[in-house]
């Protein structure tokens, strides 16, 4: 790709130092481009379903079926007045939703949406996103703090405690994927869940080597888990509506509160991406190879067309089993009241962390057995 | 020592009188240490439109449109309280057709109640759809009233000796229709609330009210029964025609926010019952039949079923300028869906009462709202605040 693009350069008689210049900080308007897209669909989704979910119909009125609607809702965000009341501290204030936007923003980078499109690939990329996506806990407590509002405070305060008990076993299930494909790197864990289990037709479909089976009690507490992560119901304790107002976000508006609420949906995005790249095959499509392989390799015969198609039918794979995540997310948020703050740390620690450790032995029982040879 | 003055271990919060679930505009003055709330006090006040005040400077139908805004909404049965207490000081006799019909109309109401409870209850606990299915079905009730009524609120229904108007052609087919609906739509609730794992851990031994204590504070209507002490005022005082009618009470014996709930659910699908009985038995029958009886009935006899007395819709009809009932007062006590709403009346022989007093349910029920939360996790607020149905304006009145 990088020859190809020092090309352009080379063929518009621009001085390649341009092109250099320039190549890295492609990825990151791709990434940043692609945020902005994912959010707004997302919220148009997010108020679709919950309309089916509670026999209403949703936006209707801004463009066909209320396409236009999140947009109109970010036009009026933006040029909203950003009112600050006078004893908040003013440099905390600004900042909180920057450090609650900044890692997720990063996170959009580690993660492999095709084969290719990775904008930073490393060797310890898992370690990375949980490492930044603990960082905006800082933000909120920072938010909650600086907001000199009580309700953002108790929100903060919650949201603190929530992460704290909520990260640990969603990385212990985590770490069970790792033992399983004995690697970090996000695009190499993808990898190895193709193939299927044996040669035989059907069964070297790739959705039989998926790690959802091996750590299928993994794969529940990793969803609990990040559910709570992205604080939405039933674990939407920081910002619990009919108790703290909004929590912390309380006495934020216009674009901060836009950040706020970018981040809350693009962290949902990615936490389903995530889910989907550790359990579901990340970009691998269900079946035994590409179908875009089997019905165009006889049409097309320019191994480079072939490629961009297949790349097209990864993203296809990806954003079809994110989004089909995602629903149940919204689906359980339709459903199910909240939780109290101390039955939450309860049902972290007392249910799921267990649950978690169990998941990591049985795992690594298994693959002790496989790596000798004994199953 | 300055230590010890900066470092609070309690933070004071005001909880209200703008705040999501509140349910109008009460304010709670909170003292929490941590998440745990070890004073409440709450202040009423905002919602106050001096009821009782206007009564005395308006004739008594003049007041008659006012009751309906004490509680918004169970409209019915403050205007029947009212109605019920001017009745007997004036000594109007009210016909057994008109009885039916407040007896119908009532039943919706609290049924309707009931459904905007169990969503505002159901919001604060966090879960969004069934606010959504519960107003689906009072949507259904609320054109019922607007079919009979002309108004969706405040209907302005009921007047002194019976109600102003027979039901319209076929609205006794549609209230059937609906009654036979409902079972099934509240069995929808029990199916996404009921049986939840969370919704019952966060209600289940949660704001548990005592007997002894719901009597100390006078909290009466489903709140009481829920604590497992027998009072429901249709029962033994029979005020309308609910002596005809065969029904349960419904009782549950922890006095928590679940069995709170447990008891509203099953006196919605009672009052359906209760309904269907009724609209079986009013005398006269539909409204379509009693105007072709009554055409060719012209016997003039008392008793008659068609042309009678308990077939009309008032009794004697007053005149509303020059009503004036004799000196003297009356206290009428009515279940209302939030408990006893009682009504006192005092006449002085002028066409204006001397004195009307509301006593409301919602006012008791916020008073025993400290005793239930103290020592309790503010999460535990909502649980316990909402499982009370406390309506702000009847409150303040």
């Amino acid at each position: 790709m990088h020859e190809l693009y020092m090309e352009l350069f080379n063929k518009l008689g621009i001085p390649e130092i341009f092109g250099e210049i320039t190549w890295p900080i492609i990825p990151f308007v791709c990434v940043a481009a692609l945020l902005i897209i994912v959010v707004l669909f997302l919220v148009l989704m997010e108020r679709k379903v919950l309309a089916w979910l509670t026999i209403r119909k949703g936006p209707n009125r801004v463009g066909p079926f209320g396409f236009f609607q999140t947009i109109a809702d970010a036009i009026k965000l933006l040029i909203k007045e950003d009112i600050m009341s006078k004893d908040t501290n003013k440099i905390l204030f600004t900042l909180a939703p920057m450090i609650v936007f900044a890692p997720i923003m990063v996170i959009y980078g580690l993660m492999p949406f095709t084969e290719k499109f990775v904008a930073i690939n490393l060797a310890a990329g898992l370690f990375l996103v949980f490492a930044l996506s603990s960082l905006t806990t800082v933000g909120i407590v920072l938010a909650g703090w600086a907001s000199n509002n009580k309700y953002s405070l108790l929100g903060g305060m919650r949201s603190a405690a929530q992460a704290i008990s909520y990260e640990i076993p969603l990385i212990i299930s985590v770490l069970s994927i790792a033992v399983i494909s004995e690697t970090l790197n996000l695009s190499d864990i993808v990898d190895a869940q193709s193939g299927g289990i044996s040669y035989n037709i059907l069964l070297n479909w790739n959705i039989f080597s998926w790690n959802i089976w091996p750590a299928f009690i993994g794969f529940i507490v990793f969803f609990i888990c990040s559910i709570a992560e992205v604080n939405r119901i039933p674990f939407d304790l920081p910002e619990a509506e009919s108790e703290l107002v909004s929590g912390y976000n309380t006495e934020y508006s216009g674009m901060k509160f836009a950040l706020f609420f970018l981040a809350e949906y693009s962290a949902l995005f990615i936490i389903s991406v995530l889910m989907v790249t550790l359990f579901m095959g990340g970009y691998l499509s269900p079946f035994n190879g590409y179908l875009s392989n089997i019905l165009f390799q006889n049409i097309i015969h320019n191994q480079i067309i072939l490629n961009i198609f297949v790349h097209f039918e990864q993203a296809f794979w990806l954003l079809a089993k994110t989004y089909f995540v995602i629903l149940i997310i919204m689906w359980i948020r339709a459903t199910l009241p909240r939780l109290r703050a101390d039955q939450l740390m309860t049902f972290s620690w007392k249910f799921l962390l267990p649950l978690s450790l169990l998941n990591l032995t049985i795992v690594a029982i298994v693959k002790y057995l496989l790596n000798t040879g004994n199953i | 020592m300055v230590l010890e003055n900066t470092i609070q271990k309690e933070m004071i919060i005001n909880v209200g009188p703008q705040h999501p679930s509140t349910h109008g505009v009460l304010r709670l003055i909170m003292t929490l240490e941590g998440e745990v709330i070890k004073d409440t006090k709450p202040v009423i006040g905002y919602l106050h439109r001096g009821k009782e005040k206007l009564a005395e400077s308006r004739t008594y139908f003049q007041y008659l449109p006012m009751v309906d805004r004490v509680d918004y909404l169970s409209s019915f049965f403050c205007a029947a309280a009212y109605c019920y207490a001017v009745e007997s000081i004036a000594g109007l006799k009210v016909p057994k057709r008109a009885e039916y019909i407040r007896l119908i109309t009532m039943e919706f109401n609290r049924i309707s109640s009931h459904l905007l409870w169990v969503a505002s209850f159901l919001l604060d606990l966090g879960a969004t759809s069934p606010l959504f299915y519960a107003f689906r079905e009072r949507e259904e009730i609320v054109n019922l009233f607007e079919q009979l009524t002309g108004q969706r609120m405040m209907y302005n229904f009921y007047t002194f000796g019976g109600v102003k108007q027979d039901f319209p052609e076929g609205w006794l087919t549609k209230a059937l229709d609906l009654c036979k609906k409902m079972p099934k739509m509240f069995d929808e609730y029990e199916a996404i609330i009921t049986k939840n794992p969370i919704f019952i851990e966060r209600t289940k031994n949660i704001g548990v009210l005592t007997p002894e204590l719901g009597i100390d504070y006078g909290i009466t209507g489903a709140n009481i029964r829920a604590s497992g002490v027998n009072l429901d005022l249709r029962k033994p005082c029979s005020y309308s025609v609910y002596d005809e009618i065969n029904f349960n009470v419904h009782l549950a014996e922890n006095g928590d926010s679940y069995d709170r709930y447990l008891v509203r659910i099953a006196e919605m699908r009672e009052s359906v019952k209760i309904i269907e009985h009724a609209i079986k038995q009013i005398p006269g029958g539909t409204p379509e039949k009693l105007k072709m009886k009554k055409v060719n009935c012209n016997c003039g006899n008392e008793n008659c079923g068609y042309c009678g007395f308990d077939s009309q819709l008032t009794g004697k009809k007053a005149n509303m300028v020059v009503f004036k009932p004799p000196a003297g007062e009356a206290i009428s006590m009515v279940e209302a869906p939030r408990g006893i709403i009682s009504c006192y009346v005092i006449s002085d022989g002028t066409t204006k009462p001397y004195r009307v007093k509301w006593r409301t349910p919602s006012f008791s029920s916020v008073q025993v709202l400290p005793e239930l939360i103290k020592n309790r996790n503010y999460s535990d607020l909502m649980p316990i605040f909402g499982s009370l149905d406390v309506v702000l304006p009847e409150v303040d009145r």
